[in-house]
């Protein structure tokens, strides 16, 4: 089929985006997953407004008051509160903001040099490669959370540098992703003719190469801030990241460890929360995987 | 005659859902004698392969076999548990396949893979077994078949791994061999000794060969009776040198004019036209209409019946006559 | 097969060495003074620093330093606490067992339930039991462990009492150690009651540690069975009329192992990384809460000598996990 009649004729195939909406509704699970990714964005966004509490506000008069639903709950407290009589809820929802921010940061951050790496290793090949290639392979020998730990312990701990302990753990496999599709894609005849048309090698990596890894890369990153928010609350309990008074989920769960036996609702919530959004990012992410990949198409 | 071997009457095979059926074999009468060779012959999507796999009870839900009869030596297959016919596969019916490379176990040697076969239907010592299966090794003719033994399918030729399937089909001396497909995806040099081979095999041991192809030139050399699928269905049915020389379906006529042995001098080897009708495209009347070069109004309209008798059979309304034409008054403008 | 042994072993070294120049530039880009950090000591006057500079060997030069490391790295000498003055590798000798012990029942556990769910969801496709195991594998595989681990505990000791809290074994026991394997050792002791203190210890932490491992072996089976199932060569087992258990069980499973070995083998950084967040939780003496412990008390040569360890060892498992592979694989192990 021709370009132009491609474009000329008014039946053409359905938009890119529009197909790719169609494949992704198939997946009962990954729109579920998407509505509470977007859920949990909204509940960031504007946790000011729906959170019925500051989420530091101690209530002294109502330390470790059980949910509303239990003898002795309060409808002042949904989800009770905590040993410092804070409201669970509001934390709970501030929560969220840090969590999607850790992510936010973490993949962006990561993504870039991850990214810039790969096209690096994968354009200019030789000792470069050999150099960047065996140093993702290094990091990628060491589980993600044992690095992210080395990192902190190095770093010290904080939110901040929890951040930048994440990027660099993921760094790798953008890396990676990055590097196999310029390879595949140099070899292809199309980047030759705009080389021999003159481009230059920026232009050919990012109109020709970078365009054509878009799609796994999309799928990793969302995959990726699900283990962005997982590796983070790891790192919050084991006092590595977040530190308190922040409510971040990780962080709460550490300091709740000792009502464990008294007080179940300190416990529970903060990593139902956890659980949720990573949940909601890995079913996104599998049916990103499944409606993008053209090779799983029908 | 005698009892036949298997008797296979009306065999319908369904996939798809209930409410909305793809037929794969639609009514399918089918009787093999002892140690006959019969051809089935027919383009990719006739169903020929999946008379096959029905036969052997290889059809898997959401795949629906059923038959007013479907049976072997007297015993209805249909009617058996799984176990009394699983009895009977491998050891009383044998199957080979179109890939022999892709049709070995990667993950083990032939050895095992042969040894199993005799140990499950038979059993024996170790050391019997083990000189069983060299033997049949030896029988399929493979060369220093002592380190075949040892050998895993990967480093096999074709030709050799088609000889390993078929001393495995051999190994318990069933009495019906189905072998579909078995020379296509070998080199073309080697298609005729694995023929000879099945077909001296067959003749040692008496046993009857359904052979399933699609290419009638394999018939014409090894086959005694022929059946021709189309669509589902059996289009003709006969002897294979009355059918050569002179075809009684439009089908069979134009599958022989297309041999390339028979265009000979011509610019262009002869075709038919189109494909076989998909599971939402069947057409009304004749399956063969749209296809066919004699096609006239009642074949739009009628589907029509197979007839004949038990050696020959034809479903056409316009059934060939000797010279070739169309018969029983036919006449495109009616 | 010895030449395939070497030449995988071979790629293995320029890994090692990568990783011990991670690990010696480590110590060197902690902010603040490296003298400080190696020896543990605050405020000293400038006499005993310019000592400690010098036993350090902070004063050569950088690759003289790194190469000086290598090679006490290759004689085993880590380095000393700064906590207890005991050497790293006695430290962590002593405790690896433990760690072992917990991440080889957490893998028992995960194979022993993940496999069989695994190859009955794709046995059973697109019915209520393959959406279930899917289902739950996928918030097996999304879990926080550490709060899974709460959760657990939440349960089967707070509320039930079946199982203690935390350590290896009850106080009142105090075994030799033998082989370092407290159910062993329990075993071997004699005494009455021993090994279901150490078994009823274990349980929960395995569990928990096992979660992910276990979802991700029921994902890859379940994928690799389905794919294996398709294939011509189990047809050939049918129409040889082999038993269903044959052919599900010996044609098609040997051949779905294969890449679900490969997952396995992988999950073994997954135990260690999960065993940090499990042992702290349980209190379990072994390498990962002796690491959290060790950055909290900022005793970087554990740290150093910890991670180089671990990683040292997961290297050394990938290696022997890729020649599994070859064994297992066929076509791997002729190719030359």
């Amino acid at each position: 089929m021709s370009q132009a009649a491609t474009v000329a004729a008014p039946a053409a195939p359905p938009h890119p985006l529009r197909e790719f909406w169609i494949h992704f509704r198939q997946n009962r699970g990954a729109v579920i997953g998407l509505a509470a990714v977007v859920v949990i964005a909204l509940l960031a966004l504007c946790a000011n407004l729906i959170a019925p509490h500051s989420p530091i506000a101690q209530f002294r008069d109502a330390t470790l008051v059980p949910p509303a639903w239990q003898a002795g709950g309060s409808a002042r407290f949904l989800l009770g509160t905590d040993p410092v009589g804070r409201d669970m809820l509001s934390r709970l929802i501030h929560g969220t903001r840090l969590s999607l921010l850790i992510g936010l940061v973490s993949v962006s951050l990561s993504l870039v040099l991850g990214v810039t790496l790969g096209l690096i290793a994968g354009y200019f090949r030789g000792v470069t490669e050999i150099a960047i290639m065996r140093l993702m392979d290094v990091m990628l020998a060491l589980p993600s959370l044992l690095l992210a730990v080395a990192i902190v312990a190095v770093l010290g701990p904080g939110l901040v540098n929890a951040m930048y302990a994440i990027a660099v753990v993921m760094l790798p496999h953008y890396a990676r992703q990055t590097r196999a599709a310029v390879i595949a894609e140099m070899a292809k005849d199309y980047v030759n003719a705009s080389r021999i048309a003159g481009a230059g090698t920026l232009r050919i990596m990012f109109d020709c190469v970078l365009p054509n890894c878009t799609a796994p890369l999309i799928v990793q990153a969302t995959l990726g801030f699900s283990s962005a928010i997982l590796d983070a609350a790891a790192l919050g309990f084991l006092g590595l990241g977040a530190q308190p008074p922040t409510p971040e989920w990780g962080s709460m769960l550490a300091s709740a460890l000792e009502f464990i036996q008294s007080a179940w609702w300190v416990v529970t919530f903060p990593g139902l929360a956890i659980l949720l959004s990573v949940l909601a990012f890995n079913l996104t992410g599998d049916g990103l995987r499944d409606a993008l990949d053209p090779k799983l198409k029908r | 005659m005698m009892r036949p071997l298997l008797d296979i009457r009306d065999l319908r095979v369904e996939f798809g859902t209930e409410q909305m059926p793809v037929t794969a074999v639609d009514g399918l009468d089918l009787v093999v004698a002892p140690g006959e060779v019969v051809g089935i012959v027919g383009e990719s999507g006739s169903g020929k392969s999946v008379t096959s796999l029905a036969v052997m009870g290889l059809i898997d839900y959401p795949g629906r076999v059923s038959a007013q009869h479907l049976r072997f030596d007297g015993r209805d297959l249909l009617g058996m548990s799984d176990s009394g016919r699983r009895g009977l596969l491998g050891k009383d019916i044998a199957m080979i396949f179109q890939d022999p490379m892709s049709s070995l176990n990667p993950c083990f040697t032939v050895a095992y893979q042969l040894i199993e076969t005799l140990r499950v239907h038979q059993g024996g010592s170790k050391t019997a077994l083990r000189e069983r299966a060299l033997a049949l090794l030896q029988q399929v003719e493979i060369p220093d078949a002592q380190r075949r033994l040892n050998a895993y399918p990967h480093q096999l030729s074709g030709g050799m791994s088609q000889r390993v399937m078929v001393a495995m089909a051999i190994a318990c001396n069933p009495r019906l061999l189905i072998a579909d497909e078995p020379t296509t995806a070998l080199d073309v040099t080697v298609q005729a000794q694995m023929l000879e081979l099945l077909l001296q095999l067959q003749r040692e041991r008496g046993m009857a060969l359904m052979l399933i192809t699609h290419d009638l030139s394999v018939i014409a050399q090894t086959a005694q009776r022929v059946v021709v699928m189309y669509a589902g269905q059996v289009v003709e049915t006969g002897r294979v040198p009355d059918i050569f020389k002179a075809p009684r379906h439009p089908y069979t006529q134009a599958l022989l004019a297309a041999l390339p042995e028979r265009n000979l001098g011509r610019e262009r080897l002869q075709a038919i036209p189109g494909v076989v009708p998909g599971q939402y495209d069947r057409p009304s009347g004749c399956l063969l209409h749209p296809r066919c070069a004699y096609a006239a109004a009642p074949c739009r309209a009628v589907r029509p019946a197979l007839s004949g008798d038990s050696e020959a059979q034809v479903r056409c309304h316009f059934a060939l006559d000797p010279t070739g034409h169309p018969g029983n008054g036919w006449d495109r403008t009616a | 097969m010895f030449g395939f042994f070497l030449r995988r072993a071979s790629l293995i070294i320029p890994t090692f060495i990568g990783i011990t120049l991670l690990v010696f530039s480590l110590i060197h880009m902690i902010p603040g003074d490296a003298v400080e950090a190696m020896s543990g000591e605050r405020g000293m006057d400038a006499a005993r620093y310019a000592r400690l500079v010098h036993q350090l060997g902070l004063d050569r030069p950088l690759y003289v330093q790194y190469f000086d490391y290598l090679g006490h790295v290759l004689q085993g000498d880590l380095g000393h606490s700064i906590v207890t003055q005991e050497s790293v590798l006695h430290e962590f000798l002593a405790l690896f067992p433990a760690t072992v012990e917990l991440s080889f029942c957490a893998m028992l556990i995960a194979l022993a339930i993940g496999l069989p769910a695994g190859i009955l969801a794709a046995l059973k496709r697109n019915t209520v039991f393959d959406y279930a195991v899917m289902g739950v594998s996928l918030t097996g595989y999304s879990m926080p462990i550490f709060w899974w681990a709460l959760l657990l505990i939440l349960l089967f000791s707070v509320t039930l009492g079946w199982t203690p809290v935390s350590g290896r074994i009850d106080i009142l026991f105090d075994l030799p150690p033998v082989t370092g394997f407290m159910l062993i050792d329990s075993l071997l002791s004699g005494e009455p009651g021993a090994f279901r203190s150490a078994l009823s210890h274990l349980i929960l932490p395995a569990i928990a540690l096992g979660t992910i491992p276990l979802a991700v072996v029921a994902r890859m089976t379940r994928s690799a069975m389905l794919e294996v199932l398709r294939e011509d060569y189990v047809r050939t087992a049918r129409a040889k009329g082999l038993s269903r258990f044959r052919v599900v069980g010996i044609h098609a499973l040997r051949n779905a192992l294969i890449p679900v070995v490969t997952v396995i083998g992988l999950q073994v950084g997954t135990l260690l990384a999960g065993a940090i967040l499990t042992e702290t939780i349980f209190s379990w003496p072994g390498i990962g809460k002796w690491l959290v412990e060790a950055i909290h008390r900022r005793d970087y040569p554990v740290v150093q000598g910890g991670i180089l360890l671990s990683a040292t060892i997961i290297i050394v498992v990938n290696l022997a996990v890729d020649l599994l592979y070859g064994v297992i694989n066929p076509r791997i192990r002729h190719s030359s």
